[in-house]
């Protein structure tokens, strides 16, 4: 084991101690935050899988409706649509602070208010297909985009949960057994070596008083 | 101030150019790659990816998943729906819990 590594001395033994502790308090502390984060990550994800099926139906239907949009006019005319967006969508970005994994949160703005500007296009070589999937695929941003912040979340999450189970493991399974072990070990050498110096002194007592009174040769006289 | 970019083929993207997100039609995965390299670089913070593509950008995906930015989230494309959207999220609980508790069936 470890404990051929450790010299046992009063010393090491105070050292080991300390080390189980803070051990000790550490491991109490990342399983609470293990918990707490476990907490939260089951809501967290819940809401990003409902979230994530909405979206995914919402974008399907746009799609449904983009293909019925795009049957009705030529393939030009409707690049040519595109072409040149009117409206713009900005990101405010900041994050937040959860059992310290930065999650981020998103603010969206658009360049102009009018929910009309959707429509980059004059309404005169366009099929009227084209404005209804054009609605319904902005019907379904906002919720694309808390999908994206959750999702993040969610992810980043994950894996503080990981490294934080992966250190409570380590601490539980590893550290602290071992650091239990050399004090056990330091502690038993230390008696012994306890013991020897007694039963050394005690032997040395006799054979002092022995030097003195010669016990042995009265008692064969 | 970040902006938003929609990555994939182009029928299934071009209606989100209305909405003000930036479009980058790719179909080719090391284009896409590429192209994805650059987005996370440059002012994006999330990315929208189909799931049709993403299925070739594995690598490039994973090494963005444990960063703040850019988030990239896999949209269905206009062929239809691969699900792995769902089990992106799947995933998460997997390497949260150890085993999928909340979505196996």
């Amino acid at each position: 084991m470890a404990s051929a590594a450790v010299t046992p001395t009063r010393m090491e033994l105070t050292r080991q101690k300390k080390r189980l502790a803070t051990a000790t308090r550490g491991h109490k502390l990342l399983k609470d935050k293990r918990d707490e984060l476990m907490r939260q990550f089951m809501d967290l994800v819940r809401e990003n899988m409902a979230l994530r099926e909405k979206v995914e139906a919402g974008i399907r239907a746009a799609n449904a409706n983009f293909v019925i949009a795009k049957a009705g006019m030529s393939e030009e005319s409707l690049r040519v649509a595109f072409m040149a967006p009117r409206q713009e969508v900005y990101l405010e970005t900041s994050t937040r602070n959860v059992m310290s994994v930065d999650i981020p949160v998103f603010e969206y703005k658009t360049r102009t208010a009018d929910s009309n500007d959707i429509y980059s296009y004059g309404y005169a070589f366009t099929s009227g297909d084209l404005d209804a999937a054009v609605k319904s695929l902005a019907d379904i941003l906002p919720d694309m985009l808390l999908l994206a912040e959750r999702e993040k979340a969610c992810q980043l999450m994950a894996a503080e949960i990981e490294k934080t189970r992966r250190r409570v493991n380590a601490l539980e399974h590893v550290i602290i057994p071992e650091a239990q072990q050399n004090i056990k070990y330091i502690t038993m050498k230390l008696d012994e070596n306890e013991r020897s110096t007694q039963i050394r002194l005690m032997k040395v007592k006799d054979m002092m008083l022995e030097e003195a009174h010669h016990y042995k040769e009265r008692q064969q006289a | 101030m970040y902006k938003i970019a929609v990555l994939g083929d182009y029928d299934s993207i071009y209606g989100f150019a209305a909405l003000g997100l930036d479009i980058f039609p790719e179909e080719d995965p090391e284009e896409a790659a590429k192209k994805l390299h650059e987005l996370a670089g440059g002012g994006y913070a999330v990315v929208y990816v189909t799931e049709k593509l993403a299925d070739q950008l594995d690598g490039v995906i994973e090494k963005y998943r444990e960063r703040v930015f850019p988030a990239i989230i896999l949209i269905p494309g206009v062929s239809g729906n691969t699900g792995r959207g769902v089990e992106s999220v799947r995933k998460s609980v997997e390497q949260a819990v150890g085993s999928d508790i909340l979505f196996s069936k």
